[in-house]
Protein backbone atom coordinates (compact mmCIF):
# COMPACT_ATOMS: atom_id res chain seq x y z
CA UNK A 1 0.00 0.00 0.00
CA UNK A 2 1.17 3.33 -1.32
CA UNK A 3 1.13 5.29 2.47
CA UNK A 4 1.99 8.72 3.82
CA UNK A 5 5.60 8.54 2.84
CA UNK A 6 5.21 11.00 -0.01
CA UNK A 7 4.06 13.22 2.79
CA UNK A 8 6.66 15.84 3.97
CA UNK A 9 6.58 16.82 7.89
CA UNK A 10 5.80 20.26 7.43
CA UNK A 11 1.99 19.83 6.18
CA UNK A 12 1.18 17.23 9.10
CA UNK A 13 -1.97 18.17 9.73
CA UNK A 14 -3.09 18.70 6.13
CA UNK A 15 -3.57 15.68 3.91
CA UNK A 16 -3.62 15.62 0.80
CA UNK A 17 -6.26 13.85 -1.35
CA UNK A 18 -4.45 10.56 -2.66
CA UNK A 19 -4.45 9.29 -6.08
CA UNK A 20 -7.74 9.95 -8.33
CA UNK A 21 -10.28 9.83 -4.97
CA UNK A 22 -11.54 13.70 -4.87
CA UNK A 23 -13.00 15.14 -2.00
CA UNK A 24 -16.92 14.08 -2.79
CA UNK A 25 -15.66 10.08 -2.96
CA UNK A 26 -16.35 8.27 -0.22
CA UNK A 27 -13.26 7.05 2.07
CA UNK A 28 -13.83 3.81 3.04
CA UNK A 29 -16.37 1.82 1.00
CA UNK A 30 -17.37 -1.73 2.33
CA UNK A 31 -18.83 -4.55 -0.32
CA UNK A 32 -20.73 -7.36 0.56
CA UNK A 33 -18.74 -7.53 3.62
CA UNK A 34 -19.26 -10.86 5.73
CA UNK A 35 -17.57 -12.18 9.06
CA UNK A 36 -17.68 -14.78 11.17
CA UNK A 37 -15.95 -15.70 14.62
CA UNK A 38 -16.21 -19.77 13.89
CA UNK A 39 -18.89 -20.68 13.04
CA UNK A 40 -21.20 -17.41 14.03
CA UNK A 41 -21.84 -14.93 11.50
CA UNK A 42 -21.24 -11.55 13.11
CA UNK A 43 -21.59 -9.43 9.88
CA UNK A 44 -24.22 -9.98 7.17
CA UNK A 45 -23.76 -8.78 3.88
CA UNK A 46 -23.04 -5.56 4.51
CA UNK A 47 -22.21 -1.89 2.06
CA UNK A 48 -21.61 0.98 3.41
CA UNK A 49 -19.72 4.12 1.98
CA UNK A 50 -17.72 6.18 4.68
CA UNK A 51 -17.63 10.23 4.00
CA UNK A 52 -14.65 11.77 3.85
CA UNK A 53 -14.05 14.17 7.13
CA UNK A 54 -16.91 13.89 8.96
CA UNK A 55 -17.68 11.91 11.49
CA UNK A 56 -19.03 8.99 11.18
CA UNK A 57 -20.99 7.26 14.14
CA UNK A 58 -22.11 2.77 13.81
CA UNK A 59 -24.91 2.44 16.89
CA UNK A 60 -27.01 -0.29 17.77
CA UNK A 61 -27.53 -2.62 20.54
CA UNK A 62 -24.77 -4.04 21.98
CA UNK A 63 -23.25 -7.38 20.13
CA UNK A 64 -25.04 -5.89 16.77
CA UNK A 65 -21.70 -6.23 14.98
CA UNK A 66 -20.55 -2.62 15.79
CA UNK A 67 -16.86 -3.29 16.87
CA UNK A 68 -16.46 -6.07 14.55
CA UNK A 69 -17.18 -4.12 11.62
CA UNK A 70 -14.76 -1.01 13.00
CA UNK A 71 -12.13 -3.47 13.62
CA UNK A 72 -12.28 -4.65 9.93
CA UNK A 73 -11.68 -1.55 8.67
CA UNK A 74 -7.97 -1.60 10.56
CA UNK A 75 -7.22 -5.07 10.27
CA UNK A 76 -7.95 -6.14 13.76
CA UNK A 77 -10.46 -8.50 13.71
CA UNK A 78 -7.96 -10.94 12.17
CA UNK A 79 -5.92 -10.55 15.18
CA UNK A 80 -8.48 -12.95 17.03
CA UNK A 81 -8.37 -16.53 16.77
CA UNK A 82 -10.76 -18.26 14.21
CA UNK A 83 -12.18 -15.03 12.17
CA UNK A 84 -13.21 -15.15 8.44
CA UNK A 85 -13.54 -12.33 6.72
CA UNK A 86 -15.08 -11.79 3.20
CA UNK A 87 -15.60 -9.45 0.84
CA UNK A 88 -13.84 -5.55 0.42
CA UNK A 89 -12.76 -2.99 2.41
CA UNK A 90 -11.97 0.02 0.23
CA UNK A 91 -9.92 2.87 1.41
CA UNK A 92 -9.78 5.91 -1.25
CA UNK A 93 -10.97 2.86 -3.47
CA UNK A 94 -8.15 0.11 -2.42
CA UNK A 95 -8.99 -3.04 -0.89
CA UNK A 96 -7.02 -3.63 1.94
CA UNK A 97 -8.03 -7.12 2.10
CA UNK A 98 -6.09 -7.68 -1.01
CA UNK A 99 -3.22 -9.87 -1.78
CA UNK A 100 -0.23 -7.81 -1.25
CA UNK A 101 -1.41 -5.43 1.35
CA UNK A 102 0.50 -4.44 4.29
CA UNK A 103 -1.78 -5.22 7.54
CA UNK A 104 1.25 -2.23 9.33
CA UNK A 105 0.77 0.49 6.62
CA UNK A 106 -3.55 -0.11 6.87
CA UNK A 107 -3.07 0.21 10.77
CA UNK A 108 -0.63 3.54 10.08
CA UNK A 109 -3.64 4.91 7.82
CA UNK A 110 -6.13 4.05 9.92
CA UNK A 111 -5.19 4.71 13.42
CA UNK A 112 -7.97 3.53 16.21
CA UNK A 113 -8.57 5.06 19.62
CA UNK A 114 -9.30 1.87 21.84
CA UNK A 115 -11.99 1.38 24.26
CA UNK A 116 -9.76 1.91 27.71
CA UNK A 117 -6.60 4.16 26.82
CA UNK A 118 -3.37 1.78 27.55
CA UNK A 119 -0.40 3.60 27.45
CA UNK A 120 2.65 1.87 26.78
CA UNK A 121 5.46 0.99 29.00
CA UNK A 122 7.39 4.17 28.92
CA UNK A 123 7.35 7.57 29.33
CA UNK A 124 4.97 10.26 27.67
CA UNK A 125 7.57 11.92 24.93
CA UNK A 126 8.33 8.20 24.53
CA UNK A 127 4.22 7.10 23.69
CA UNK A 128 4.24 10.09 21.84
CA UNK A 129 7.53 9.16 19.67
CA UNK A 130 7.00 5.39 19.67
CA UNK A 131 4.78 5.30 16.16
CA UNK A 132 7.15 7.89 14.80
CA UNK A 133 10.39 6.31 15.27
CA UNK A 134 8.95 3.10 14.45
CA UNK A 135 7.88 4.47 11.21
CA UNK A 136 10.86 6.24 10.83
CA UNK A 137 9.67 8.91 10.05
CA UNK A 138 11.74 12.28 11.57
CA UNK A 139 15.06 12.71 10.53
CA UNK A 140 16.41 14.30 14.09
CA UNK A 141 15.60 14.61 17.70
CA UNK A 142 14.43 18.30 17.32
CA UNK A 143 12.31 16.68 14.77
CA UNK A 144 10.89 14.33 16.93
CA UNK A 145 10.20 16.91 19.99
CA UNK A 146 8.31 19.38 17.93
CA UNK A 147 6.30 16.48 16.61
CA UNK A 148 5.50 15.25 19.87
CA UNK A 149 4.77 19.06 21.37
CA UNK A 150 2.62 19.12 18.17
CA UNK A 151 0.37 16.38 18.81
CA UNK A 152 0.42 16.74 22.59
CA UNK A 153 -1.42 20.21 21.46
CA UNK A 154 -3.58 19.04 18.85
CA UNK A 155 -4.69 16.22 21.70
CA UNK A 156 -4.75 18.81 24.25
CA UNK A 157 -2.48 17.75 26.39
CA UNK A 158 0.47 19.73 26.03
CA UNK A 159 -0.27 21.72 28.97
CA UNK A 160 -0.73 19.52 31.28
CA UNK A 161 2.47 17.47 30.56
CA UNK A 162 4.77 19.91 29.34
CA UNK A 163 6.80 19.72 32.63
CA UNK A 164 6.47 16.11 33.16
CA UNK A 165 7.34 14.27 29.76
CA UNK A 166 9.90 11.77 31.12
CA UNK A 167 6.92 10.48 33.68
CA UNK A 168 5.04 7.34 33.15
CA UNK A 169 2.46 7.39 31.33
CA UNK A 170 0.61 5.14 33.85
CA UNK A 171 1.28 8.65 35.97
CA UNK A 172 -1.67 10.28 34.30
CA UNK A 173 -5.18 10.13 35.10
CA UNK A 174 -7.38 7.68 33.02
CA UNK A 175 -8.92 11.21 30.59
CA UNK A 176 -5.39 12.39 30.29
CA UNK A 177 -4.38 9.06 28.86
CA UNK A 178 -7.09 8.98 26.01
CA UNK A 179 -6.01 11.74 25.32
CA UNK A 180 -2.39 10.94 25.38
CA UNK A 181 -3.22 7.44 23.09
CA UNK A 182 -4.89 10.44 20.54
CA UNK A 183 -2.04 12.39 20.40
CA UNK A 184 -0.16 8.80 19.61
CA UNK A 185 -2.50 7.74 17.17
CA UNK A 186 -2.05 11.08 15.52
CA UNK A 187 1.69 11.39 15.38
CA UNK A 188 1.82 8.42 12.62
CA UNK A 189 -0.85 10.80 10.64
CA UNK A 190 -3.14 8.70 9.57
CA UNK A 191 -6.00 10.03 7.53
CA UNK A 192 -8.89 7.72 9.60
CA UNK A 193 -9.55 8.11 13.58
CA UNK A 194 -11.67 5.03 14.24
CA UNK A 195 -13.21 5.11 18.47
CA UNK A 196 -14.42 1.81 19.72
CA UNK A 197 -16.46 3.73 22.32
CA UNK A 198 -13.68 5.68 22.93
CA UNK A 199 -15.26 7.90 26.03
CA UNK A 200 -17.24 4.62 27.68
CA UNK A 201 -14.04 4.04 30.22
CA UNK A 202 -13.91 8.08 31.18
CA UNK A 203 -15.75 10.33 33.38
CA UNK A 204 -18.25 12.60 31.87
CA UNK A 205 -15.75 16.26 31.68
CA UNK A 206 -13.21 13.99 29.86
CA UNK A 207 -15.34 12.12 27.83
CA UNK A 208 -16.67 15.65 26.28
CA UNK A 209 -12.76 16.86 26.32
CA UNK A 210 -12.48 13.90 23.89
CA UNK A 211 -15.77 14.46 21.93
CA UNK A 212 -14.20 18.09 21.83
CA UNK A 213 -10.96 17.07 20.33
CA UNK A 214 -13.04 14.49 17.43
CA UNK A 215 -15.43 17.43 16.71
CA UNK A 216 -12.31 19.72 15.89
CA UNK A 217 -10.48 17.18 14.14
CA UNK A 218 -13.02 16.16 11.60
CA UNK A 219 -11.74 19.04 9.64
CA UNK A 220 -8.92 17.30 8.34
CA UNK A 221 -9.79 13.19 9.52
CA UNK A 222 -12.18 11.22 8.68
CA UNK A 223 -13.20 9.67 11.53
CA UNK A 224 -15.41 6.59 12.52
CA UNK A 225 -17.06 6.11 16.00
CA UNK A 226 -18.72 3.21 17.71
CA UNK A 227 -21.12 4.08 20.46
CA UNK A 228 -24.04 2.85 22.46
CA UNK A 229 -24.71 5.82 23.80
CA UNK A 230 -27.48 8.00 21.81
CA UNK A 231 -27.11 11.36 22.96
CA UNK A 232 -23.14 11.08 21.93
CA UNK A 233 -24.38 9.77 19.01
CA UNK A 234 -26.28 13.11 18.26
CA UNK A 235 -23.73 15.31 19.77
CA UNK A 236 -20.84 13.77 17.20
CA UNK A 237 -22.60 12.19 14.02
CA UNK A 238 -22.20 14.02 10.68
CA UNK A 239 -23.36 10.48 9.47
CA UNK A 240 -25.18 7.46 11.13
CA UNK A 241 -25.35 3.59 11.00
CA UNK A 242 -27.87 1.78 12.48
CA UNK A 243 -26.64 -1.86 13.21
CA UNK A 244 -28.87 -4.54 14.02
CA UNK A 245 -27.97 -8.69 14.21
CA UNK A 246 -24.84 -7.97 12.01
CA UNK A 247 -26.54 -5.83 9.24
CA UNK A 248 -26.63 -2.32 8.38
CA UNK A 249 -30.42 -1.39 8.65
CA UNK A 250 -29.61 1.89 7.97
CA UNK A 251 -27.36 4.67 7.01
CA UNK A 252 -27.42 8.57 6.46
CA UNK A 253 -26.76 12.05 6.36
CA UNK A 254 -27.66 12.13 10.92
CA UNK A 255 -30.00 14.75 10.46
CA UNK A 256 -32.14 12.38 8.17
CA UNK A 257 -31.65 9.44 10.30
CA UNK A 258 -32.65 11.42 13.93
CA UNK A 259 -35.95 12.95 12.64
CA UNK A 260 -36.88 10.53 9.85
CA UNK A 261 -35.48 7.00 10.05
CA UNK A 262 -36.93 4.90 7.09
CA UNK A 263 -36.67 1.56 9.29
CA UNK A 264 -38.81 0.30 11.82
CA UNK A 265 -36.09 -1.07 13.93
CA UNK A 266 -34.02 2.07 13.52
CA UNK A 267 -36.98 4.37 15.05
CA UNK A 268 -37.77 1.64 17.97
CA UNK A 269 -34.20 2.11 18.69
CA UNK A 270 -34.12 6.10 18.90
CA UNK A 271 -37.09 5.70 20.90
CA UNK A 272 -35.13 3.69 23.30
CA UNK A 273 -37.17 0.60 22.54
CA UNK A 274 -34.44 -1.52 21.91
CA UNK B 1 -20.71 -1.91 71.27
CA UNK B 2 -17.83 -3.29 73.62
CA UNK B 3 -19.16 -6.59 73.90
CA UNK B 4 -19.17 -7.17 70.08
CA UNK B 5 -15.27 -7.80 70.27
CA UNK B 6 -16.13 -11.33 71.89
CA UNK B 7 -18.14 -12.14 69.23
CA UNK B 8 -17.12 -15.40 67.68
CA UNK B 9 -16.12 -13.79 64.38
CA UNK B 10 -14.03 -11.29 65.77
CA UNK B 11 -12.14 -13.82 67.71
CA UNK B 12 -11.19 -15.68 65.06
CA UNK B 13 -10.07 -12.53 63.27
CA UNK B 14 -7.72 -12.26 65.94
CA UNK B 15 -6.29 -15.55 66.00
CA UNK B 16 -5.56 -15.79 62.48
CA UNK B 17 -3.76 -12.36 62.75
CA UNK B 18 -1.93 -13.68 65.84
CA UNK B 19 -1.04 -16.78 63.69
CA UNK B 20 0.29 -14.07 60.78
CA UNK B 21 2.23 -12.36 63.09
CA UNK B 22 3.81 -15.30 64.53
CA UNK B 23 5.03 -16.94 60.96
CA UNK B 24 6.60 -13.30 60.08
CA UNK B 25 8.12 -13.44 62.99
CA UNK B 26 9.27 -17.11 62.73
CA UNK B 27 10.94 -16.39 58.73
CA UNK B 28 12.38 -12.85 59.81
CA UNK B 29 13.87 -14.20 62.74
CA UNK B 30 15.36 -17.37 61.52
CA UNK B 31 17.17 -15.01 58.48
CA UNK B 32 17.96 -12.77 61.23
CA UNK B 33 19.40 -15.91 63.38
CA UNK B 34 21.16 -17.65 60.57
CA UNK B 35 23.20 -14.28 59.72
CA UNK B 36 23.75 -13.42 63.54
CA UNK B 37 25.22 -16.95 63.14
CA UNK B 38 27.15 -16.30 60.30
CA UNK B 39 28.54 -12.94 61.17
CA UNK B 40 29.17 -13.66 64.83
CA UNK B 41 31.37 -16.62 64.21
CA UNK B 42 32.47 -15.87 60.74
CA UNK B 43 33.43 -12.21 61.07
CA UNK B 44 36.79 -12.88 63.47
CA UNK B 45 38.06 -15.04 61.12
CA UNK B 46 37.32 -12.84 58.22
CA UNK B 47 40.58 -11.22 56.73
CA UNK B 48 41.82 -9.58 53.19
CA UNK B 49 43.73 -13.08 53.08
CA UNK B 50 40.62 -14.99 52.90
CA UNK B 51 39.56 -13.59 50.00
CA UNK B 52 42.39 -12.24 48.15
CA UNK B 53 43.97 -15.56 48.09
CA UNK B 54 43.54 -19.19 47.43
CA UNK B 55 44.53 -21.82 49.99
CA UNK B 56 48.22 -22.43 50.92
CA UNK B 57 50.30 -25.32 52.01
CA UNK B 58 48.74 -26.71 55.35
CA UNK B 59 45.86 -24.04 54.70
CA UNK B 60 43.19 -26.78 56.02
CA UNK B 61 45.13 -27.73 59.20
CA UNK B 62 45.09 -23.56 60.21
CA UNK B 63 47.85 -22.00 57.79
CA UNK B 64 47.85 -19.23 55.08
CA UNK B 65 45.86 -18.77 52.56
CA UNK B 66 42.17 -18.19 51.70
CA UNK B 67 39.03 -18.98 49.68
CA UNK B 68 39.57 -16.84 46.49
CA UNK B 69 39.59 -20.21 44.61
CA UNK B 70 36.06 -21.05 45.39
CA UNK B 71 34.73 -17.40 45.01
CA UNK B 72 35.85 -17.47 41.89
CA UNK B 73 34.81 -20.92 40.80
CA UNK B 74 31.11 -20.32 42.23
CA UNK B 75 30.92 -16.80 40.46
CA UNK B 76 32.08 -18.11 37.17
CA UNK B 77 29.94 -21.96 38.02
CA UNK B 78 26.89 -19.82 39.12
CA UNK B 79 27.05 -17.22 35.89
CA UNK B 80 27.93 -19.77 33.77
CA UNK B 81 25.05 -21.96 34.79
CA UNK B 82 22.37 -18.99 34.65
CA UNK B 83 24.29 -17.85 31.46
CA UNK B 84 23.11 -21.50 29.83
CA UNK B 85 19.98 -21.54 31.40
CA UNK B 86 18.62 -18.22 30.07
CA UNK B 87 19.81 -19.20 26.70
CA UNK B 88 17.48 -21.99 26.47
CA UNK B 89 15.08 -20.97 29.19
CA UNK B 90 13.93 -17.77 27.68
CA UNK B 91 12.45 -19.42 24.57
CA UNK B 92 10.79 -21.72 26.47
CA UNK B 93 9.01 -19.07 28.01
CA UNK B 94 8.01 -17.36 25.17
CA UNK B 95 6.87 -20.58 23.60
CA UNK B 96 5.09 -21.52 26.23
CA UNK B 97 3.41 -18.42 26.43
CA UNK B 98 3.14 -17.83 22.40
CA UNK B 99 2.14 -21.33 21.03
CA UNK B 100 1.06 -23.46 24.14
CA UNK B 101 -0.62 -21.06 25.79
CA UNK B 102 -3.32 -23.08 28.18
CA UNK B 103 -3.43 -26.00 26.03
CA UNK B 104 -2.63 -29.65 27.17
CA UNK B 105 0.81 -29.73 26.13
CA UNK B 106 1.31 -26.15 28.08
CA UNK B 107 -0.22 -27.68 31.19
CA UNK B 108 1.97 -30.41 30.62
CA UNK B 109 5.33 -28.87 30.29
CA UNK B 110 4.44 -26.52 33.01
CA UNK B 111 3.98 -29.61 34.98
CA UNK B 112 7.24 -30.96 34.01
CA UNK B 113 9.14 -27.92 34.82
CA UNK B 114 7.02 -27.58 38.64
CA UNK B 115 8.39 -31.39 39.39
CA UNK B 116 11.90 -30.62 37.48
CA UNK B 117 11.79 -27.44 40.16
CA UNK B 118 11.16 -30.24 43.30
CA UNK B 119 13.85 -32.65 42.47
CA UNK B 120 16.58 -32.45 44.78
CA UNK B 121 20.04 -31.46 43.68
CA UNK B 122 21.68 -34.28 44.76
CA UNK B 123 19.45 -35.98 42.10
CA UNK B 124 20.24 -33.34 39.53
CA UNK B 125 24.56 -34.43 40.86
CA UNK B 126 23.80 -37.97 40.34
CA UNK B 127 22.20 -37.64 36.91
CA UNK B 128 24.91 -35.22 35.79
CA UNK B 129 27.50 -37.55 37.19
CA UNK B 130 26.45 -40.43 34.86
CA UNK B 131 25.75 -38.05 31.99
CA UNK B 132 29.27 -37.38 32.20
CA UNK B 133 30.21 -40.88 31.96
CA UNK B 134 28.27 -41.21 29.21
CA UNK B 135 30.20 -38.54 27.19
CA UNK B 136 33.51 -39.07 28.83
CA UNK B 137 33.43 -35.67 30.21
CA UNK B 138 35.85 -35.59 33.61
CA UNK B 139 34.40 -33.51 37.02
CA UNK B 140 35.07 -29.50 35.55
CA UNK B 141 33.47 -26.47 35.69
CA UNK B 142 31.92 -27.24 32.30
CA UNK B 143 30.30 -30.09 33.74
CA UNK B 144 29.32 -28.17 37.19
CA UNK B 145 27.79 -25.28 34.06
CA UNK B 146 26.15 -27.94 32.54
CA UNK B 147 24.36 -29.45 36.00
CA UNK B 148 23.61 -25.82 37.01
CA UNK B 149 21.84 -25.02 34.14
CA UNK B 150 19.51 -27.65 34.10
CA UNK B 151 19.07 -26.84 37.81
CA UNK B 152 18.21 -23.40 37.45
CA UNK B 153 16.39 -23.93 34.06
CA UNK B 154 13.03 -24.73 35.63
CA UNK B 155 12.62 -21.77 38.66
CA UNK B 156 13.58 -19.39 35.70
CA UNK B 157 11.35 -20.18 32.96
CA UNK B 158 8.33 -20.46 35.80
CA UNK B 159 9.32 -17.26 36.93
CA UNK B 160 9.37 -16.10 33.08
CA UNK B 161 6.34 -17.35 32.56
CA UNK B 162 4.13 -16.09 35.32
CA UNK B 163 5.75 -12.53 34.07
CA UNK B 164 4.89 -13.54 30.92
CA UNK B 165 1.11 -14.52 31.52
CA UNK B 166 0.81 -11.03 33.48
CA UNK B 167 1.30 -9.30 30.23
CA UNK B 168 -1.78 -7.06 29.10
CA UNK B 169 -3.22 -7.73 26.16
CA UNK B 170 -4.34 -4.42 25.51
CA UNK B 171 -0.42 -3.33 25.51
CA UNK B 172 0.13 -5.76 22.15
CA UNK B 173 -3.12 -4.13 20.63
CA UNK B 174 -2.41 -0.88 21.52
CA UNK B 175 1.40 -1.18 19.24
CA UNK B 176 -0.42 -2.88 16.39
CA UNK B 177 -2.51 -0.19 15.71
CA UNK B 178 -0.21 2.32 15.86
CA UNK B 179 0.99 0.04 12.41
CA UNK B 180 4.07 -2.06 14.37
CA UNK B 181 5.28 -5.26 13.17
CA UNK B 182 4.87 -8.19 16.04
CA UNK B 183 8.27 -8.53 16.10
CA UNK B 184 8.49 -4.70 16.50
CA UNK B 185 5.80 -5.16 19.55
CA UNK B 186 8.03 -8.39 20.85
CA UNK B 187 11.38 -6.33 21.29
CA UNK B 188 10.10 -2.89 21.84
CA UNK B 189 7.01 -3.67 24.12
CA UNK B 190 6.87 -6.70 26.05
CA UNK B 191 10.61 -6.77 27.02
CA UNK B 192 10.26 -3.64 28.31
CA UNK B 193 7.02 -4.59 30.14
CA UNK B 194 8.52 -7.79 31.14
CA UNK B 195 12.38 -6.70 31.76
CA UNK B 196 11.58 -6.28 35.71
CA UNK B 197 10.13 -9.88 35.73
CA UNK B 198 12.79 -11.30 33.12
CA UNK B 199 15.79 -9.91 35.43
CA UNK B 200 14.09 -11.07 39.17
CA UNK B 201 13.82 -14.72 37.20
CA UNK B 202 17.43 -14.32 36.29
CA UNK B 203 18.38 -13.61 40.20
CA UNK B 204 16.11 -15.92 41.73
CA UNK B 205 17.92 -18.78 39.22
CA UNK B 206 21.73 -17.17 40.01
CA UNK B 207 20.78 -17.27 43.84
CA UNK B 208 19.62 -21.07 43.75
CA UNK B 209 22.66 -21.97 41.56
CA UNK B 210 25.30 -20.29 43.59
CA UNK B 211 24.02 -21.62 47.12
CA UNK B 212 24.09 -25.42 45.94
CA UNK B 213 26.66 -27.67 46.74
CA UNK B 214 25.19 -31.59 46.35
CA UNK B 215 24.84 -30.42 42.50
CA UNK B 216 28.77 -29.35 41.91
CA UNK B 217 30.02 -32.24 44.54
CA UNK B 218 30.41 -34.72 41.88
CA UNK B 219 30.21 -33.01 38.77
CA UNK B 220 32.99 -29.78 39.36
CA UNK B 221 34.68 -31.71 41.80
CA UNK B 222 37.06 -29.19 43.85
CA UNK B 223 40.73 -28.16 43.76
CA UNK B 224 42.95 -25.52 45.45
CA UNK B 225 44.13 -23.77 42.27
CA UNK B 226 41.75 -21.05 40.94
CA UNK B 227 40.24 -22.04 37.19
CA UNK B 228 41.72 -20.97 33.99
CA UNK B 229 40.01 -23.58 31.83
CA UNK B 230 36.24 -25.04 31.26
CA UNK B 231 37.52 -28.40 31.72
CA UNK B 232 39.36 -28.15 34.44
CA UNK B 233 37.81 -29.28 38.09
CA UNK B 234 36.58 -25.87 40.25
CA UNK B 235 36.35 -25.56 43.65
CA UNK B 236 33.16 -23.47 45.09
CA UNK B 237 31.61 -21.64 48.07
CA UNK B 238 29.25 -24.01 49.24
CA UNK B 239 31.61 -27.26 48.93
CA UNK B 240 34.39 -24.84 50.98
CA UNK B 241 32.31 -24.30 53.54
CA UNK B 242 31.49 -27.96 54.10
CA UNK B 243 34.94 -29.45 53.89
CA UNK B 244 36.16 -26.59 55.89
CA UNK B 245 33.35 -27.29 58.72
CA UNK B 246 34.00 -30.74 58.86
CA UNK B 247 37.61 -30.00 59.66
CA UNK B 248 38.73 -31.06 63.37
CA UNK B 249 40.52 -28.01 63.78
CA UNK B 250 38.67 -24.73 65.22
CA UNK B 251 40.26 -21.93 62.89
CA UNK B 252 39.67 -23.97 60.09
CA UNK B 253 36.18 -24.64 61.19
CA UNK B 254 36.17 -20.63 61.89
CA UNK B 255 37.43 -20.02 58.48
CA UNK B 256 34.18 -22.16 56.95
CA UNK B 257 32.19 -20.06 58.78
CA UNK B 258 33.94 -16.69 57.34
CA UNK B 259 33.14 -18.39 53.87
CA UNK B 260 29.34 -18.75 54.44
CA UNK B 261 29.59 -15.16 55.30
CA UNK B 262 31.35 -14.45 51.85
CA UNK B 263 28.67 -16.38 50.49
CA UNK B 264 25.84 -14.71 52.13
CA UNK B 265 26.81 -11.38 51.21
CA UNK B 266 27.29 -12.45 47.52
CA UNK B 267 23.77 -13.52 47.66
CA UNK B 268 22.59 -10.57 49.33
CA UNK B 269 24.45 -8.38 47.29
CA UNK B 270 22.72 -9.92 44.10
CA UNK B 271 18.99 -9.89 45.38
CA UNK B 272 19.23 -6.03 46.34
CA UNK B 273 21.41 -5.13 43.18
CA UNK B 274 18.71 -7.17 41.69
CA UNK B 275 15.53 -5.67 43.86
CA UNK B 276 17.58 -2.19 42.87
CA UNK B 277 17.74 -2.77 39.03
CA UNK B 278 14.34 -3.92 38.61
CA UNK B 279 13.21 -0.94 40.42
CA UNK B 280 14.76 1.16 37.78
CA UNK B 281 13.29 -0.56 35.02
CA UNK B 282 9.94 -1.19 36.29
CA UNK B 283 9.56 2.45 36.37
CA UNK B 284 7.62 2.64 33.31
CA UNK B 285 6.07 -0.45 32.73
CA UNK B 286 2.02 -0.87 33.18
CA UNK B 287 0.62 -1.99 36.05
Amino acid sequence: MNSGSQRSASDVPTLKARGSATETDPHIQVRNLNAFYGKVQALANVNLEIPKRQITVIMGPSGCGKSTLLKTFNRFLELTDGTKILGEVLVDGQDIYAKGIDETEVRKRVGLLAQRPSPLPMSIYDNVAYGMHVHRMKRSRQEYKEAVRHYLEIAGLWDEVRKRMHDPATSLSIGQQQRLCLARGLAVEPEIILGDEPTSSLDPISSLNIESRLLDLKRVYTTVIVTHTLRQAKRLADYVIYMYLGEVIEAGPAHEVFSHPKHERTKAYLEGLV
Amino acid sequence: MRRGRWERRHVTEALAKAMMYASVALVAGSLALILFTVVLRGLPALSWEMVSKPPEGGYYMGKGGGVLNAIIGSLLLASGGTLAALIFGLPIALYLETYLGDSPWGRYVRLSLDVLWGIPSIVYGAFGFTLMLAIGLRASLLAGIIVLALLELPIMVRAMDEVIRRMPVDLEQAALALGSTKLEVAMRIVTRQMMPGIITAILLAFGRGIGDAASVLFTSGYTDRITTSLLRPTASLPLAVFFQLASPFPEVQKRGYASALILTVIVLVISLGSRWISGRVSRYTVK
